[in-house]
């Protein structure tokens, strides 16, 4: 079947089976890479993007069920001159990101977090973080890099 | 995972009509039922998706009972059902943020997980099942884990909760799955309280008749703390033993009471 639907702005069809995951869909008919698969058992959050702007995990998501909705990836994130956005430049700043694999999904969830909750206490930070998991970093850093972005002071975070 | 057909009726009517083929399934957040698929668990050859639904979604309260659409998710009932406020605490509190903008009421207790958190919720509330066809008291809905007094191609449309005069969750959580490794849900009512555990039973959430009887005269955690939880049939694995899980009822239980 063909499925169109809204990404970062742009109309964007292809073609899917009823199994063809959000994610599959993303990745190898829209060639929008940026969105990782790490666990494909609905863990580890790499996967997140936004649908209607709501945070999802597209490994647990089939692209039939986004046809017609507004999807939001990582590849729509940096600023309309290509320079990185205020959570991205944050992650960089605050060493939140060492290889980097988690970084779309958490950049995501960061994001859908900041439109809800614009100050978000440290605890906050890590509730909201619960779907996404980082092999590297030990979160700390992206706490950190969260916390800045918000425009909050960022203290040195205790380890827990 | 095996292909299938998707579609997507925007009633009822045409779900239930579309659920007729054989091997369909309903569809509602697939927070469950994708991961089954994948390991090929589970392979129906058409999914009825009920998230086009309108009536299926949202949260009434009306009187003392507060209305939750079969495929509401998550984060709405956290967010809407402040008329019931352990309910929408227990919701805040499932999965992750992502599951909980995709994973729905409907798909929970049509489930009945033998962790998950909701079937807690509406045994201790006492609350009503409404499917397409019938109203089915949560007494006589869960019927072991994963078993269901649902047929097949019957659809939860709603879930009524009598709203209490107190009530608290406690869910000691499993890290790695967010699941409640065991989960007490204590509710008070002008006429008794009732006590639900999910995550501790071999035959899935239940009510802990003696704690209820202990506490519908004296409500505090006192009251429970002569009693003992058998462990025979409680689950063992390597997250926790049974004792550890019979253990864990009466504390989460005292928790609960006390928070109330
Ligand atoms: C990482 C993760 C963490 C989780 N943590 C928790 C947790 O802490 N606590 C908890 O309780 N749950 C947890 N869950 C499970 C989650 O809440 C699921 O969303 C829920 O159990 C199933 O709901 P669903 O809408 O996704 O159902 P689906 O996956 O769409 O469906 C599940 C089953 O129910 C059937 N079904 C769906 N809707 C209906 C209906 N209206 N009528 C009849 N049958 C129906 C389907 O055919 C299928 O068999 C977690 C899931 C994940 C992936
Ligand atoms: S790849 Fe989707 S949650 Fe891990
Ligand atoms: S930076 Fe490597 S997984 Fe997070």
């Amino acid at each position: 079947m063909k499925v169109t639907m809204t990404v970062n702005g742009k109309s964007m069809s292809g073609d899917a089976e009823g199994r063809t995951l959000l994610s599959t869909f993303l990745r190898e008919e829209l060639g929008l890479t940026g969105t990782h698969i790490g666990c494909d058992t609905s863990q580890c959050g790499a996967c997140t993007v936004h649908v209607n702007g709501k945070q999802v995990k597209s490994c647990t998501m089939f692209a039939a069920e986004a046809d017609g909705a507004e999807v939001a990836t990582i590849e729509g994130q940096a600023n309309a001159d290509g320079s990185l956005n205020v959570i991205q430049q944050a992650f960089q700043d605050h060493h939140g990101l060492q290889c980097g694999f988690c970084t779309p999904g958490m950049v995501m969830a960061a994001a859908s977090l900041l439109e809800q909750n614009p100050k978000p206490t440290e605890a906050d930070i890590r509730h909201h973080l619960e779907g996404n998991i980082c092999r590297c970093t030990g979160y700390h850093n992206i706490v950190k890099a969260i916390l800045a972005a918000s425009g909050q002071e960022v203290p040195a975070v205790a380890a827990e | 995972m095996y292909n299938f057909e998707f579609v997507k009726p925007s009633s009822v009517e045409e779900a239930i009509a579309a659920l007729k083929e054989e091997d369909a399934q309903p569809l509602s957040g697939g927070q469950t039922l994708i991961p089954t698929m994948k390991q090929r668990l589970n392979q129906p050859s058409k999914l009825v998706s009920l998230l086009g639904i309108a009536e299926l979604n949202g949260v009434s309260a009306e009187g003392s009972t507060v209305t939750i659409g079969g495929a509401t998710p998550h984060a709405v009932v956290a967010a809407d059902a402040s008329a019931y406020p352990a309910l929408a605490a227990l919701a805040s509190n499932i999965g992750d943020p992502a599951v909980r903008n995709r994973g729905t009421i409907g798909g929970s207790l049509a489930n009945n997980d033998p962790a998950a958190c909701y079937p807690a919720a509406a045994l201790a509330s006492g609350a009503t099942i409404v499917t397409n066809s019938r109203e089915i008291a949560a007494d006589d809905y869960f019927q072991g884990m994963f078993t269901t007094a649902l047929d097949e191609g019957e659809i939860i449309t709603g879930v009524k909760f009598p709203v209490p005069e107190a009530a608290n969750y406690q869910k000691f959580e499993q890290p790695a799955s967010r699941f409640a490794l065991t989960g007490v849900f204590v509710a008070k009512y002008a006429d008794g309280v009732r006590v639900a555990v999910t995550g501790a039973s071999n035959d899935g959430v239940f009510r802990w008749t003696e704690a209820e009887e202990a506490l519908s005269g004296n409500f505090s955690a006192d009251a429970i703390s002569g009693l003992t939880v058998d462990a025979s049939d409680m689950i063992s694995d390597l997250h926790g033993t049974a004792e550890y899980r019979a253990n864990l009822v009466k504390v989460l239980t005292g928790r609960a009471v006390a928070a109330c």
